[in-house]
């Protein structure tokens, strides 16, 4: 046997980032998920994301409901406290987290069922409420955990593993943002980590509810011929609309400016956002013009990806109940308490 | 017998009126004279043009729990007049708006009528309408005050502090109470066989409800993230809270918010927001009433088994389902004592009054988050939303919240490795970390099976390690809840043991009891688990009677499913038609049983 003695070349996911932490350090337990899950491809964007953000992994708050996608926060940094909560209710934990803690870095790992059907309304109102957070949909179109029922992001005409057929129309999470006023909205692809990565980066710097669907099939119950939301279908039917560029805001903007097919959306941290190949008749900070564009495009079979909306103005939880820019869940006692004083004074009105 | 600075009156409205500041007014009259007072709002569920209720209690040894003879009636609700004048007492009195004349239908011979035109009076002092239907009320503040000898000078010191910033109304105020004193002054014969005389028996006291005196312990316990959907009787902690924070928790500098109240769009997302904070490290809390307790279930379980500190107030109300919202009960014992499915086993606290809701309030927190648990403060609708004499809140400067064990980074580097559930205290709790502080405290919180170092386990005996510690920390917590309070008669042939808002009434009902031969010791539960002393209690009497207000016994149920104590020990004495209880009811309900005892005794020696 030839013994070839290899250059000790360091592997790029082992050098550290300003940190000093290697993409190791951002990795979970080892996931339990079926083989091939899209998504274990969204845990790896994720790592790579944080990896590359140079996050503190111990200022990381990952919370999740119940589901296949839900269990995904064992899978990714070890060294952030997570909360593996119940079905559809990973919103309102969420909210109490990033309203004790501010300082955290909150993100919640959903599914389509745990997100469109029993924690709808929960989705809605953390998402009014502008919660500064990452929630991210693992969108398969159906119930992977309790094996293959349809969710309700299943399509019309879609058909389930025993060949049944949807008949009730979708609820599209991004539509359905679009409408309740979010701040930031994304669609991407667990088969496509450099765009998820991207997306992520954008959405992990948006001060406020920034919703990411990610398209993350199932091959175990959904991922056969009949099925659109199989690896297949969505290859086949994805259109990037517009290409997602993150840089930090330690990087310069270099990129030359193509009049009307880009654009650069500076975010509240700094960095900024550059979306190139922008369709003409598309805005990403037009509300109504990205509703309509989006549903036209949908109506034709189109799955639209990208960075697809964003709004930078909007003020998040914090700032609409003004509270102090400080960590609520330790300030000091003696600034909590009016004393007796206060008390005996208090209670004049009550004689 | 009915007499100076004893006796009660009742004041029939339509909601919507304005009788509330009125009613408010004459309470607070009444208790600034130094004289024992109590006043219970009966109110319908309803915004505006059905009947409501208020009645008022005077009565100078201080018991102030619900009485149900009225020696006057304030009839002012033409609907309800028929019902009204058949609640007074023989040898009572009526006062009813004499505009128009009363049916001859409605007159009783045994109780004298009073008539003070008051919509006339009102018709023609003042111009626009919504004025003329609010100052009727205050007109017969301003009667009242002449038939029942009300200070004058402190109503008026009253309405100066009450309308300091709004003089227009102050003059209107006046206007009407001037109106109704002089017209009783000068057309009824106001010698009536009881009244008020000053007294000193309220110096040391307040006049609060038990809900703002919740919000109160609330913001003196430190906390700062509250999370709430909108349920009466429950509204007004939030409420208060809200308003103190405002007063007591902006940044000198910034004018920022210590606080964050969060209205949630439901009970499933308030408790999901209160673990989410309390997970994330915060003293907080939500408040709510037995439906949202209801909704609340799946992630209260979630609470007791990851081990998230959470204060839950529950201010009863009648149920089952909506029931009766703006109605009194104490039925949500069981629902509280074992909220969510499989085994789960909660805290509960039951203070007595807006004083121990002040004191409960604390309490709660450090019991939350000394056992990382749940805890629930129940109160009621009577306690919560009713205006109660109590004693003068009093703040300890040197309290120091119990946070629990919770590990700072430092002590986190200390240890070789961090495991949530392990090792255990002698409270059977283990140290808690936060998110934010090291990656060496980082674990995973979850609702599905777990080991004792946070894992995932769906092996029988290490998910039984750890639901059994956590029975066992249950049991720990008897020993750090608030303690029964124990009254002792000397000779006593029977034990009774009540909770919460019943105590005025069974004390009451003790002198009562003891007036007619009938020696009892009294043990009121504050909390649970139950303290051994509870089971010492019932074990040291061959009779207890357990008096509460449900339907099904559920304290009873309680004290024979968590103590050893037998079945045949504990007799059962329960009103539950949502008014708050009165000593008569706990008199009669004994004194019915042992009655019936006596003859079933009688029957079997007959038999023998
Ligand atoms: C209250 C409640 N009802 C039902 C369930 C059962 N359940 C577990 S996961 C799940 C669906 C998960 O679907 P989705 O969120 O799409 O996650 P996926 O497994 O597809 O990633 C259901 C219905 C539950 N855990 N809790
Ligand atoms: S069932 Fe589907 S969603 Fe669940 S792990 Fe398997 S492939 Fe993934
Ligand atoms: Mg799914």
């Amino acid at each position: 046997m030839p013994s070839i003695k290899k250059p000790p070349v360091a592997h790029p996911s082992l050098q550290p980032n300003t940190l000093g932490l290697s993409l190791r350090d951002y990795e979970g337990a080892m996931s339990t998920l079926c083989a091939g899950c899209g998504h274990d491809s969204v845990t790896a964007a994720l790592v790579r994301t944080f990896f590359e953000l140079n996050v503190a992994p111990h200022m990381v708050a990952k919370l999740s409901g119940i589901g296949c996608s839900s269990k995904t926060p064992t899978y990714f940094l070890t060294g952030a406290h997570g909360f593996n909560s119940a079905h559809g209710r990973m919103p309102a934990l969420a909210s109490g987290a990033a309203a004790a803690n501010r300082d955290l870095t909150i993100v919640g790992i959903s599914g389509d069922g745990d997100s469109l059907s029993i924690g709808l309304g929960q989705l809605c109102h953390a998402l009014r409420r502008n919660v500064r957070m990452l929630y991210l949909i693992e969108n398969n179109g159906v119930y992977g955990l309790t094996k293959g029922q349809f969710s309700a992001s299943s399509d019309v005409g879609s058909r389930s593993k025993k060949g049944e057929k949807n008949l009730q129309r979708p609820i599209d999470p991004v539509l359905l943002g679009l409408s309740l006023g979010a701040s930031f909205i994304a669609r991407g692809f667990s088969g496509d980590k450099q765009q998820l990565v991207a997306l992520l980066k954008a959405a992990l710097s948006h001060r406020g509810f920034a919703l990411v669907d990610v398209l993350s099939p199932c091959v175990t119950f959904n991922d056969h011929e009949g099925s659109t939301k199989s690896y297949k279908h969505t290859r086949a039917h994805r259109l990037t609309v517009v290409e997602t560029d993150f840089v930090p805001p330690a990087q310069e903007v270099t990129a030359q400016q193509e009049p009307g097919t880009t654009l650069s959306v500076t975010l509240h941290d700094g960095s900024t956002v550059r979306l190139s190949r922008v369709p003409e008749d598309y805005d990403p900070r037009d509300r109504s013009k990205v509703f309509s564009w989006l549903e036209a495009h949908q109506h034709r079979g189109e799955i639209p990806t990208g960075l697809l909306f964003l709004d930078e103005a909007h003020g998040d939880m914090h700032q609409m109940a003004s509270t102090v820019e400080r960590r609520l869940h330790d300030l000091p006692f003696e600034e909590l308490c009016p004393g007796s004083a206060a008390l005996e004074a208090f209670q004049k009105d009550y004689h | 017998m009915s007499g100076i600075n004893n006796f009660a009156f009742k004041l029939a409205n339509v909601n919507g009126t304005g009788s509330a500041s009125a009613n408010g007014l004459l309470m607070q009259a009444i208790f600034r004279m130094g004289i024992p007072v109590s006043g219970k709002n009966l109110f319908p569920s309803n915004i505006q043009g059905l009947p409501t209720w208020y009645e008022v209690r005077v009565n100078g040894e201080g018991h102030t729990a619900r009485t149900p003879d009225f020696d006057l009636m304030v009839a002012m609700n033409a609907e309800t007049y028929g019902r009204d004048i058949a609640e007074v007492v023989p040898g009572g009195y009526v006062l009813y708006d004499s505009t128009w004349p009363l049916d001859a239908q409605l007159k009783r011979a045994d109780v004298t009528l009073l008539g003070v035109p008051f919509a006339r009076l009102c018709t023609e002092h003042f111009a626009e309408s919504r004025e003329r239907i609010l100052m009727k009320n205050i007109v017969y503040v301003g009667t009242l005050a002449a038939l029942l000898d009300i200070d004058m000078a402190t109503v008026h010191q009253m309405l100066e502090e009450k309308f300091e910033r709004k003089p227009r109304l102050k003059d209107s105020n006046r206007k009407a109470i001037e109106l109704g004193y002089r017209y009783a002054r000068e057309h009824l014969d106001c010698e009536l066989p009881f009244g008020l005389k000053a007294m000193d028996a309220t110096a040391d006291k307040i006049l609060i409800d038990g809900n703002t005196a919740t919000a109160l312990g609330c913001l003196y316990a430190g906390a700062t993230v509250a999370a709430w959907y909108p349920i009466t009787p429950a509204t007004s902690v939030m409420d208060a809270f809200k308003s103190l924070c405002q007063r007591f928790r902006r940044d000198p500098v910034t004018g920022k918010n210590r606080y964050a109240i969060l209205q949630a769009e439901d009970e499933l997302a308030a408790i999901g927001m209160v673990l989410g904070a309390a997970w994330a490290g915060a003293r907080t809390f939500t408040s709510t009433a037995g439906p949202g307790v209801s909704l609340m279930g799946e992630l209260l379980g979630l609470g007791y088994y990851a081990e998230v500190p959470a204060v839950v107030f529950d201010v009863q109300r009648t149920g089952p389902s909506t029931g009766m919202p703006t109605r009194t009960q104490q039925g949500d014992l069981l629902a509280c004592a074992y909220a969510s499915h499989g085994d789960t086993k909660h805290v509960l606290l039951f203070p007595c009054d807006p004083e121990e809701c002040f004191y409960f309030a604390v309490k709660a927190f450090d019991l939350a988050e000394r056992f990382q648990t749940p805890v629930f403060v129940l109160s009621d609708l009577d306690i919560g939303m009713n205006d109660w004499a109590v004693k003068r809140l009093k703040w300890d400067d040197s309290y120091q919240p119990d946070r629990g064990k919770v590990l700072s980074a430092a002590e986190l580097d200390a240890l070789k490795k961090y495991y949530r559930y392990w090792p255990e205290n002698e409270d059977a709790v283990a140290a808690r970390s936060l998110p934010g502080v090291s990656s060496k405290g980082a674990y995973f919180a979850r609702g599905s099976g777990h080991n004792k170092y946070g894992g995932y386990t769906e092996l029988p005996s290490e998910y039984q390690e750890v639901v059994d510690r956590l029975a066992r920390k249950h049991r720990r917590a008897a020993r750090a809840v608030p303690a029964p309070v124990i009254h002792r008669t000397p000779g006593a042939r029977f034990g009774i043991v009540s909770l919460g808002g019943c105590d005025g009434a069974v004390r009451e009902a003790l002198g009562l009891l003891k007036q007619r031969g009938f020696l009892a010791d009294y043990l009121r539960v504050r909390a649970f688990p139950f303290d051994e002393r509870v089971e010492g209690f019932l074990s040291s009497h061959d009779v207890n009677f357990v008096v509460e207000q449900n339907r099904d016994g559920q304290l009873r149920t309680l004290l024979l499913a968590e103590t050893s104590v037998e079945k045949r020990r504990l007799k059962s004495v329960r009103v539950y038609g949502g008014f708050p209880l009165s000593a008569r009811d706990v008199v009669e309900g004994i004194t019915a049983k042992l009655a019936a005892e006596r003859q079933a005794e009688r029957e079997a020696h007959q038999e023998e």
